[in-house]
């Protein structure tokens, strides 16, 4: 740990991707407890949905302050293809992944053709978010304020376990690939141009990047994952709502873990979702469980983290 | 299609709710003309200046109209305090950081409001809650009303702040020019700070007008944030009169959108969706408003 990490560390980078999928697959044999596993499971889901914004965010500087918007999306795909056209959970997988893309495609195009940036981009994706979230509560196929629940059916060819350690292997898979996502982002072009464009755009589409699509191609990814983080929630949960789905919560969690672990790093999402849910965990130990207290500590979190610790915790361990 | 005195309630409706949102959309456009971010913890603030109304009313039975003056200078001192000792020392000259940093407060200050006070809603009972009065066969609720006048009167007196005073002078310097105005010996976190207060203030004011004829509960601000986003959008970022008018727009947007919703049967939910989508069009089409300068 002594000497400076080179700059590029793709070997490095991937050896603690494996390290990171072997320890989820050892887990089940270092404890069975399903209280441990649910915590783990919902810090994955929480890592997924992080990833999801750090593309778009921490990578291409694009702040969104709406991204239950792809969460919420997936979650009703998921919930409406199985309940009401009777498709298989498997299927509507790679389907509510398209759908989330292709809300990403449409606010990205509007949102980026007219130039949007900084707060207006972060209000335009807040407004999508509530525009999605009045709709689920009108139309008659969301099942409207009362929202929808997924009947149980403990099969893996219904994407539904009936041990958590199904869950925790189906999270945490799709955590490693976001993880080899962010590793790409990294050490390839594409992520290269992301990154000039967070940092000076005008200079970067001097030397010849397209913005539009680069931006274009980062928002329709993060929707993609999100809205499978989405999806991971109504199998794992089985329950949405339009509050739920489309409400600030899941917005602010799919930032606030990125900025606490580290923006635009490859392993923030995790080490960012690990430190809130353990915070969390432990005030709810500490004054049993008033609402509001856990996000009331995130937002004194968010505010600290601004003031005090602008890279993160990530930033905290490289600048050593 | 509805009759005459409908139409004619829905705009009278329209009108002082758009006073409402004027209000509180003026706060948000000062902090924007000057300081150049978009505050998320606007609803959040008012939100709180609303359980101050509440407070007063039922701890002390300070009645909403006489506790203005101190909920506003309140809410004024709260907003120079935030600026001057958490926002400003968090931006570290950047943008987004601001935007992060007024988001926390936002869900710190509703959280906050959640553990004292639960979820409940909760209204006040004054004595004149329900009074009238009688324009051309249409009544207008008293509170309403003087939330219009509020309104009004509020446009007036921040265009003599800012157009007619030192301080205004030295904010519009500021607004223009930070490190030219800082050169000149204006203070200018002093002035950030100032302008926090005074866009607070304006919040203050307006929960005062509101709370009579309204109610509270921890997430009211939630409602309003975006609503009042979109009156600056659409009046233009840093204009007062933009504010004014784009208050009355969205507020007759709503409660025509909502008239239209319930007599074509798709609920009364179509007034909000319409501001969203208002919103989401002026941010693409005409992003400087009806009318602000852009940049």
């Amino acid at each position: 740990m002594g000497s400076r990490a080179p700059a590029t560390g793709l070997g490095r980078d991937l050896a603690v991707v494996a390290a990171i999928a072997t320890a989820i697959l050892l887990l089940p044999l270092g404890t069975q407890s399903g209280a441990a596993l649910h915590a783990v499971i919902l810090t994955l889901l929480a890592t997924v949905l992080g990833q999801g914004w750090n593309i778009l965010g921490g990578f291409g500087g694009q702040f969104s302050f709406g991204n239950a918007l792809f969460f919420g999306v997936g979650a009703y795909a998921a919930a409406v293809l199985q309940m009401r056209l009777g498709i298989n959970a498997w299927i509507a997988l790679p389907l509510a992944a398209a759908a989330g893309a292709a809300v990403g495609a449409l606010v990205g195009a509007l949102a980026f053709r007219y130039g949007l940036k900084g707060s207006y981009f972060a209000l335009v994706t807040l407004a999508f978010a509530e525009v999605f979230r009045i709709l689920a509560n009108m139309l008659p196929f969301t099942g409207g304020g009362v929202g929808l629940m997924l009947p149980l059916d403990t099969r893996a060819a219904a994407m539904q376990f009936a041990s958590r350690v199904g869950y925790l292997y189906l999270i945490g898979a799709f955590a490693v690939a976001g993880f080899l996502l962010h590793v790409w982002l990294r050490h390839s072009r594409f992520g290269a141009w992301l990154v000039a464009i967070r940092d000076n755009e005008a200079a970067a589409a001097a030397l010849g990047v397209d913005a539009f699509r680069v931006k274009l191609a980062a928002i329709v990814l993060c929707g993609a994952l999100t809205a499978t983080s989405g999806l991971f929630y109504v199998q794992y949960l089985h329950y949405i709502d339009p509050n739920i789905a489309f409400g600030p919560a899941f917005s602010v969690e799919a930032l606030l873990g990125p900025i606490v672990g580290g923006m635009g790093t490859v392993f923030g999402p995790l080490v960012g979702a690990i430190v809130l849910h353990a915070l969390s965990e432990s005030t709810r130990n500490l004054v049993a469980d008033v609402p509001g207290v856990s996000l009331a500590l995130y937002g004194a979190v968010l505010i600290v983290m601004v003031r005090y610790m602008p890279g993160g915790i990530m930033g905290l361990l490289r600048r050593r | 299609m509805p009759d005459a005195t409908i139409l004619a309630a829905a705009l009278v409706n329209g009108a002082t709710q758009g006073a409402i949102y004027a209000l509180i959309a003026l706060g948000l456009t000062l902090i924007y003309g000057v300081l150049h971010i978009i505050n998320f913890a606007h609803g959040a603030a008012l939100m709180a200046a609303l359980y101050a109304v509440l407070l007063l009313f039922t701890g002390l039975g300070v009645d909403p109209y006489v506790a203005l003056p101190i909920v506003t200078a309140g809410m004024f001192a709260l907003g120079y305090a935030l600026q001057r000792m958490v926002i400003g020392p968090a931006s570290h000259g950047r943008d987004e950081n601001i935007l992060l940093v007024t988001l926390g407060v936002a869900i710190l200050l509703e959280n906050l409001a959640l553990v004292a006070f639960k979820s409940d809603t909760r209204t006040i009972d004054t004595p004149y809650a329900f009074a009238t009065v009688d324009v051309g066969g249409v009544l207008i609720a008293v509170p309403k009303l003087a939330a219009l006048g509020g309104a009004l009167a509020m446009t007036a007196a921040l265009f003599w702040l800012i157009e007619r005073t030192d301080l205004g002078r030295a904010i519009r310097a500021v607004a223009k020019e930070r490190q030219g105005a800082r050169l000149c010996g204006i203070d200018v976190e002093h002035v950030f700070a100032l302008c926090y207060g005074i866009g607070l203030a304006c919040v203050g004011a307006a929960a005062c007008f509101l709370l009579p004829s309204y109610y509270v509960n921890p997430t009211v601000g939630g409602g309003f944030v975006l609503i009042a986003f979109t009156v600056v959008v659409l009046g233009g970022m840093g204009s007062f009169v933009g504010a004014l008018v784009g208050g009355f727009v969205v507020g007759l947007a709503e409660s025509l959108g909502g008239l239209a919703g319930i007599t074509l049967g798709w609920g009364e939910n179509m007034g909000q969706l319409g501001i969203f989508l208002v919103f989401i069009a002026v941010l693409l089409f005409r992003p400087q408003g009806l009318f602000g300068a852009r940049g």
